[in-house]
């Protein structure tokens, strides 16, 4: 692992009964990169971010984070039997953290389909996220002796608001907002945890042309204000090729190819899996 | 609305309170208006407990009745005089180290909310892992092995069995009760409105999410559980005062869970303002302006038909029903009354009018 590394994933198995969804995914993103990872749908990207993020434990291998290993696994139970991946007994811990754990420790991430908190405002949906680096207990919350702290984390996040430009739609319902800035405010409560790493599913599903060009901005804008890396599953090719600095192929839960834009697009795998082999090319 | 203005508000709403409680106090113990308010306020208590999980968690729980034993039944124990429990345990007796045990009033009613929080925090851990149905079945099952295991022969010098306790003290003073169920229900407020309860209303909305933004599922819903139980230990406690008397089938699945959901319901999931407003609508309906369903009427010699002892139950489950099915969201939904949402009803009504005019 090379110093800068943010996300090394090593050849993590992901196995549900006897389908393997991610088969040894080999994966490393370097601080302030922006990293892709594209695939036919089924191919196993959610559930890669899924294993990350600590909604699901892999069946064998690891991820390390900041060089620090934060989820291990090994095939155990009935899956000793129904296994089918590789590199069984070199994982030999169990470290299965939950979602809110790997969070704190600085992944956030967005969700394929919109999960906001729909009877909660703009303002609240992201003062929830600054719950996580709270220093007050019930008893001083609940009697307001936490009051400096609450100030200090409403003033963050309207700071915050004014940043992404949802500052004047912060009273609103999260779900009167529309789709695009639903969008937008997915991310915004993903930073007010302040994150090392942004891990965004399929940031622009659901957007037209323009909208994926304002997003393509915005996600640059914010890996600089924030001083972000960014892992993100995107299947707009537009947004991907413009925005990647690396890019990896999945397809059937396995790595296919890696590389710059340029090296993934002329690469005859990635072409294969996209469109598949026309009979004439292999005469 | 300005500052100002509203703490002029809520000054004037204080004094009504204030004014309503002492009229309450003054009149004759038999008023039907004294005794109903009362037990109205203590099932505004509650109702509120309940809703803590049920509505603000988004936990559904059914096991309100099970805390209300334990803390009932905390309290009697520990507060019955010592002179009056030879009676009260005639045909058992007492435990030994029971005998001269005896805790003032407000020691008792603390404790017998921890007792409740207590049982909360140990079920809790693996009751919570359920999701919505089971969770509501399961905690249902707990209430009902807490009346079985009180009224258990084995327990018979503590709980006196199936008899039940009486001769439970309770305040000297009336207006004692509302000073406990103003604190809990404030307190609940205060923590529904923290960084706390906006991890509960995150949970409510959408568990995945929340957990992705750093709250711990397992520790906030248990934290909430625990809450919601203290209170309702406590809610138990004032309600075995008021009744002076306490056995196992006091609080059951019917007479309490059904009735304190009810509340919780018509009020709307969330909604502190509105559980107590359901909640003294509920009481001064069933104990007072719904008595005439349960005795015949006669119009002349004819005899109104239906009009019998229970109908009132009747009338009550309709009104459930149809609250279920037509009014899902109850009197307020999960939002509370504030000085500015009533300020905005006036003022809104006013500009239709307004605009009604301009169009003659």
């Amino acid at each position: 692992m090379m110093p800068g590394n943010v996300l090394h994933i090593e050849n993590v198995v992901m196995q549900f009964g006897g389908v393997v969804a991610v088969n040894n995914l080999n994966l490393d993103i370097n601080e302030g990169e922006i990293v892709t990872l594209i695939g036919p749908n089924g191919a196993g990207k959610t559930t890669a971010f899924n294993v990350v993020t600590g909604v699901y434990a892999p069946t064998n291998g690891s991820v390390s984070f900041c060089g620090r290993k934060i989820v291990e696994n090994y095939p155990k139970g009935k899956m000793k039997k129904l296994y089918k991946g590789e590199h069984i007994g070199e994982y030999t811990n169990t470290m299965e953290p939950t979602p809110d754990v790997i969070t704190k420790m600085g992944i956030a991430r967005t969700f394929q389909n919109i999960r906001l908190f729909k009877n909660l405002s703009v303002f609240e949906n992201v003062l929830i996220s600054k719950h996580l680096n709270r220093h007050s207990n019930i008893f001083t919350a609940a009697f307001k002796i936490n009051s400096k702290e609450e100030k200090k984390n409403r003033e963050d996040v309207l700071k915050l608001l004014e940043i992404l430009d949802l500052a004047d739609v912060k009273d609103e319902m999260a779900t009167a907002l529309p789709y695009g800035q639903q969008r937008k405010l997915e991310i915004a409560r993903a930073l007010a945890t302040e994150p090392k790493l942004l891990l965004l599913d399929e940031p622009a599903a659901g957007m037209n042309p323009q909208e994926t060009l304002e997003l393509t901005e915005f996600i640059r804008k914010i890996k600089d204000d924030f001083n972000l890396t960014v892992f993100m599953i995107e299947h707009h090719m537009d947004l991907v090729m413009g925005i990647s600095d690396r890019i990896y192929v999945l397809d059937f839960g396995k790595l296919i190819a890696e590389g710059t834009p340029q090296e993934v697009q002329n690469n005859p795998k990635v072409i294969e899996a996209y469109l598949g082999v026309s009979d004439d090319a292999e005469n | 609305m300005k500052k100002s203005t509203k703490a002029i508000c809520s000054l004037a709403a204080i004094a009504v309170l204030a004014a309503v409680i002492f009229y309450a106090g003054t009149l004759p113990t038999t008023s039907m208006f004294r005794t109903t308010f009362q037990m109205a306020s203590i099932y505004a208590l509650l109702a509120v407990s309940m809703n803590m999980l049920n509505g603000v968690t988004g936990q559904f729980s059914l096991g309100q009745a099970g805390f209300m034993t334990l803390g009932a039944y905390t309290y009697a124990i520990l507060t019955i005089p010592v002179a009056a429990r030879p009676n009260v345990y005639y045909l058992y007796g007492v435990a030994p180290w029971l005998e001269n045990l005896i805790l003032p009033i407000p020691v008792a009613l603390i404790i017998s909310g921890l007792v409740a929080a207590l049982f909360a925090a140990l079920i809790g851990a693996p009751v919570l892992r359920l999701k919505s149905d089971y969770f509501a079945i399961a905690t249902l099952g707990f209430a009902e092995v807490v009346r079985i295991v009180v009224a258990s022969s084995w327990l018979n010098t503590i709980t006196n069995g199936s008899l039940g306790l009486n001769n439970i003290p309770s305040f000297k003073s009336y207006y004692s009760t509302f000073g406990v169920v103003i604190i809990c229900i404030a307190i609940m407020g205060l923590i529904k409105n923290s960084t706390y309860g906006r991890s509960f209303k995150a949970i409510r909305d959408d568990e995945i999410a929340a957990e992705a933004m750093g709250i711990n599922l397992a520790k906030t819903k248990l934290l909430s559980f625990v809450i919601s139980s203290f209170f309702a230990g406590i809610g138990g406690a004032l309600l075995a005062m008021y009744l002076k008397a306490v056995s196992a089938t006091t609080f059951t699945l019917a007479t309490a869970t059904y009735y304190i959901l009810l509340m919780v319901v018509i009020g709307g999931m969330g909604s502190i303002s509105g559980s107590i407003i359901a909640s003294f609508l509920v009481i001064f309906s069933k104990e007072w302006w719904l008595r005439f369903l349960d005795s015949p009427a006669y119009i002349g010699s004819f005899q109104v038909p239906l009009l019998r002892s229970g109908f009132r139950m009747v009338i009550f489950s309709i009104v459930l029903m149809v609250v279920v099915l037509f009014f899902r969201k109850g009197i307020m939904g999960d939002k509370e009354i504030t000085w500015d949402g009533i300020h905005r009803l006036f003022t809104a009504k006013k500009k239709k009018r307004e605009v009604s005019d301009d169009a003659r």
